[in-house]
């Protein structure tokens, strides 16, 4: 077969195509439209798949088909002419055998142990595809299998515990008039970004390596490739190709796909191109934390919040990853958007021989949040209080304090979304009918209409101390030909990066949007302005890059005398560039102790309500979401359809987390790891979906935007199941909500 | 259709002959043979849709389609979408480099990652062709096969909707 066989005849490309950044005329409900959005809707645009790099090879993974597993040899069967390919193990790492993480724990090609099914265990490449499978078939893993541990309740591997809390919880609880309780449990959930994960590594003449690829985060890859290889920070050069969607999954995940493609790059002596297809991108890549939650919420006898006592038990997988954070981020979400003097939350993230878990737009919080609200609507139902109502008696005000001991000074909406999204669902009316319909309800009734509200707050940015840790940097470039340029490594993954900074500088220096470029993320070129996660970009990268955009600005008009806007041309003409960098300082006033959990866990949080109306069909159980609204603070609005964009976007994934996501394990491996098994919501499954926008600026940023891409996860699925609740009667305290589920809950076999 | 002759087909208004084994996926002759990646691999099952091109007017899985499939056929793509130079000049109310779908999208904010763009944009141009109802309900089944995990679909419906009432919407084969 040929693989590379010419077309011929004449196949023009779009005339009139868009050049890559032009900026085309139009708005976008009076913003500006996608910066990159030409070159996507014309295919121009340039995914790491789309690339054309002469003479590159083909590399494959060979991975575990055990979860558990001593590795004695690695064995290349005869009768195949090795001689043609690369066959590359962890004895041909030249650096640390280590995938840089949190911890030094996850080989980037396992060595004496196989810890997980789908575990990276030798590397090949080939000139071409057909060699390659006939030589990945032909590799042979000598194993001798070790007892595995799959339940998270039985492991006594811990990666990471936190105990936070404050006031006497026991005594609280027993002063109680009402004590909820409440087991929830919460499945894997696979990122399902529509373009799989992808990287090319080229080597340098210098003996380094460039990667091409799909990413969130450039420099957590650079730091992977330095370790694992050995190279100089000059030698590894990361660019980030357009990325079709990270959604958590390309936050650590794409290190190891760098490094493996690298590894064999450098023995190759050519590119090598790794480009998963769907089956080895949902066997082997991160998930979203399964997770345990056991609840008691404790209630006085006016219908005050007393108490919470709360415990956490996540599934890491088998290698450490982003565990430890991902489960903060959960602890300190775990009560929800709640004054409460008593709160204990007991957490621990586990390991079991499942794959690795990682990053998940909410990061934890969706896990926790959904106990949480779930407690909630319960005690509701108990005390035969509206939903609604209940939390308007309980959710935070500005002025109280959180577990932690932080004191929320300012930007504290959970009363305004609440009230937001109640008004526009008109949801005590529907709920008032939804009550009569299932009082009315024979048993000939054949569907069943329910509503469903929840709340939720997310953290904005790294939680504790991580932003000051990080110490990221932001750029911004007056260049020598007149256009000023964004220098970032954060990156544009459909949430709008690229269109939102040109519109942030442009406004700070008073310029034309069109005169403000975005500079290609590549780590030869761009500061390290942080991952591309925690709804950290538009907050804290944004602070950064307006802040750098002021000190451009004073630079120019203290030299020049007159405005940026009217000189910046004439400066550029005279003088040549001037780059003005911006490293992150504290907020001030936000202090936390990453020891004893104590204090600022965020410098503020959003704020989402959403209410879902749904149908459930009385014989299958099968739920039909009709409708969800959600109100969303996000701080400061940048780009109002791109953040709408994000609410909706957010919203039908925890549609789906909610009601069909789900893995199914089997011996440690992921039974449906296919696409056309492993289900996520069409156009015909998604509700309609109306995003409220809600501003209640943070003051420690200039622009007081606080990030919007986790907090629609957050807050969906407790009230999709309180929906259910609504239509049926009967709580469901497994995710997700499947119809064998419900009809369980009903009593039917 | 003798195998030295390869196989003839149109794509995007243009004659093309390929010489390659008949059950080479046409996903892979448009990317990889004629260097037209607008198309899209998502899942190699026919699940994601991604990859979706208008055969003969009827949208399909490129991934899906053996290229001996479509000798003699008209292929479309997302390459072809938007108006060659004369076209634009003729079409005053398009003086963009856009089409009126692909102008709507990028309005109402229906690309996001973007990734799933092309093949979505194929199956509503399909759609809207063949004359379909622009209703919320006709305008989901249309673009059913296509998967987004960015947009919640909202605003793709929209870019539909906001599109099927311009003019000169619907294209010609």
């Amino acid at each position: 077969m040929r693989a590379t066989a010419q077309g011929t005849g004449l196949v023009e490309a779009p005339v009139n195509a868009p050049r890559p950044g032009e900026v085309l005329p139009g708005r976008a409900r009076g913003a500006p439209l996608r910066r990159e959005g030409p070159a996507k809707l014309t295919g121009t645009a340039k995914y790491t798949d789309d690339l054309v790099f002469p003479g590159a090879w083909y590399g494959a993974t060979i991975r575990s088909t055990e979860p558990h597993a001593r590795l004695l040899g690695i064995d290349l069967e005869p009768g195949f002419d090795w001689s043609k390919v690369v066959v590359l193990t962890a004895r041909d790492i030249p650096g640390d055998n280590i995938v840089s993480a949190l911890h030094d724990d996850q080989p980037a090609l396992a060595d004496d142990v196989i810890r997980h099914h789908a575990e990276p265990v030798a590397l090949v490449a080939a000139p071409d595809r057909a060699t390659l499978r006939e030589a990945k078939r032909r590799v042979r893993l000598r194993t001798e299998p070790l007892p595995p541990v799959f339940d998270p309740l039985q492991s006594e591997q811990v990666f990471a515990s936190y105990e936070i809390g404050s006031g006497d919880v026991e005594a609280a609880m027993a002063s109680a008039h009402l004590v909820v309780e409440g087991e929830y449990r919460v499945g894997h959930q696979e990122q399902l970004y529509i373009e799989n994960n992808a990287m090319i590594a080229v080597p340098r003449a210098d003996g380094g390596v460039t990667i091409h690829g799909s990413m969130q985060c450039p420099y957590y890859v650079h730091t992977a490739l330095k370790r694992a290889l050995g190279l100089t920070d000059e030698a590894a050069v990361v660019v980030q190709e357009e990325t079709g969607g990270g959604f958590g999954g390309k936050e650590e995940y794409p290190s190891i796909i760098a490094v493996h493609a690298a590894l064999l790059a450098q023995r190759v002596g050519r590119p090598v191109r790794m480009i998963y297809d769907r089956h080895e991108d949902l066997a082997a890549t991160t998930k979203r934390h399964p997770a345990i939650v056991r609840y008691r919420t404790g209630v006085s006898a006016d219908g005050r919040l007393v108490a919470q006592d709360v415990e956490v038990v996540m599934d890491g997988g088998a290698y450490c990853t982003l565990s430890p954070v991902v489960l903060s981020r959960g602890s300190l979400h775990a009560g929800g958007p709640y004054a409460c003097e008593a709160v204990r939350v007991r957490s621990r993230a586990v390991a079991t021989n499942t794959p690795p878990n990682g990053a998940f737009r909410g990061f934890g919080a969706p896990q926790t949040q959904f106990a949480a609200e779930m407690q909630v609507n319960r005690v509701a139902e108990r005390l035969e209080m509206s939903p609604a109502e209940l939390r308007r008696r309980w959710a935070y005000r500005e002025g109280d304090s959180t577990p932690t001991g932080q004191v929320l000074r300012e930007s504290v909406a959970a009363e305004e979304v609440l009230e937001r999204a109640v008004e526009a669902s008109e949801f005590e009316r529907v709920r008032a009918q939804t009550r009569k319909a299932r009082e009315g309800r024979g048993p000939s009734s054949r569907s069943a209409s329910g509503i469903g509200l929840a709340l939720a707050w997310h953290g904005a940015g790294f939680t504790g101390s991580g932003e000051v840790h990080l110490a990221s940097v932001a750029g911004v470039e007056l260049g020598a030909d007149a256009i000023v340029r964004v220098l970032i490594a954060s990156t544009e993954i459909g949430q709008g990066t690229n269109t939102i900074f040109p519109q942030l500088v442009s406004e700070e220096l008073g310029v034309p949007i069109e005169a403000v470029e975005m500079a290609r993320v590549d780590t030869s070129v761009v500061p390290n302005s942080g991952p591309t996660v925690a709804s950290r970009t538009a907050m804290v990268v944004g602070g950064l890059v307006i802040g750098a955009s002021r000190g451009l600005r004073k630079s120019v008009e203290e030299r020049t005398g007159r405005t940026f806007a009217e000189s910046y041309r004439e400066y550029a003409a005279q003088n040549g560039a001037l780059r003005v960098d911006q490293r992150f300082e504290p907020y001030a006033g936000i202090n936390f102790d990453d020891d004893t959990y104590r204090g600022d866990a965020y410098p503020c949080f959003g704020w989402a309500c959403a209410v879902v109306e749904l149908d459930v069909d009385l014989d299958t159980a099968e739920v039909t979401v009709r409708s969800v609204v959600s109100a969303d603070d996000v701080g400061k609005v940048i780009h109002p359809v791109m953040a709408e964009g994000q609410v909706e976007g957010g919203t039908l994934q925890a549609v789906g987390y909610a009601t069909i996501e789900e893995i199914k394990l089997d011996n440690g491996r992921y039974m449906n790891d296919r696409l056309a098994t492993y289900l996520i919501p069409t156009a015909l499954d998604a509700p309609r979906i109306t995003a409220i926008l809600v501003e209640k600026p943070y003051s420690g940023v200039p622009h007081g935007a606080k990030g919007v891409g986790e907090l629609p996860m957050d807050v969906v699925a407790p009230a999709v199941v309180a929906a259910i609740h609504d239509a049926t009667g009967v709580w469901i305290h497994e995710l997700p909500a499947t119809p064998e589920r419900i009809l369980a809950a009903l009593g039917r076999p | 259709m003798s195998a030295d002759a390869g196989y003839q087909f149109q794509v995007n208004g243009a004659p093309v002959q390929v010489d390659v084994p008949g059950m080479r996926r046409l996903l892979d002759v448009l990317r990889e043979d004629l260097a037209l990646t607008g198309t899209k691999e998502g899942c190699g099952e026919g699940e994601c849709g991604a990859c979706s091109v208008i055969v003969d007017g009827a949208v399909v899985d490129a991934c899906l389609v053996p290229v001996c499939q479509v000798e003699g056929s008209d292929v479309r793509t997302v390459e072809g979408l938007a108006p060659s130079g004369d076209e634009t000049a003729a079409d005053p109310a398009f003086p963009g480099p856009l089409s009126p779908l692909q102008q709507a999208f990028l309005e109402a904010g229906g690309a996001q990652c973007g990734i799933c763009t092309p093949g979505m944009l194929m199956a509503a141009q399909a759609f809207l062709n063949a004359g379909g109802e622009p209703t919320d309900e006709g305008i989901r089944e249309a673009i059913a096969g296509n998967l987004c995990r960015c947009t919640g679909y909202t605003k793709i419906i929209e870019a539909i909707a906001m599109a099927a009432e311009r003019p000169a919407t619907a294209q010609r084969p």
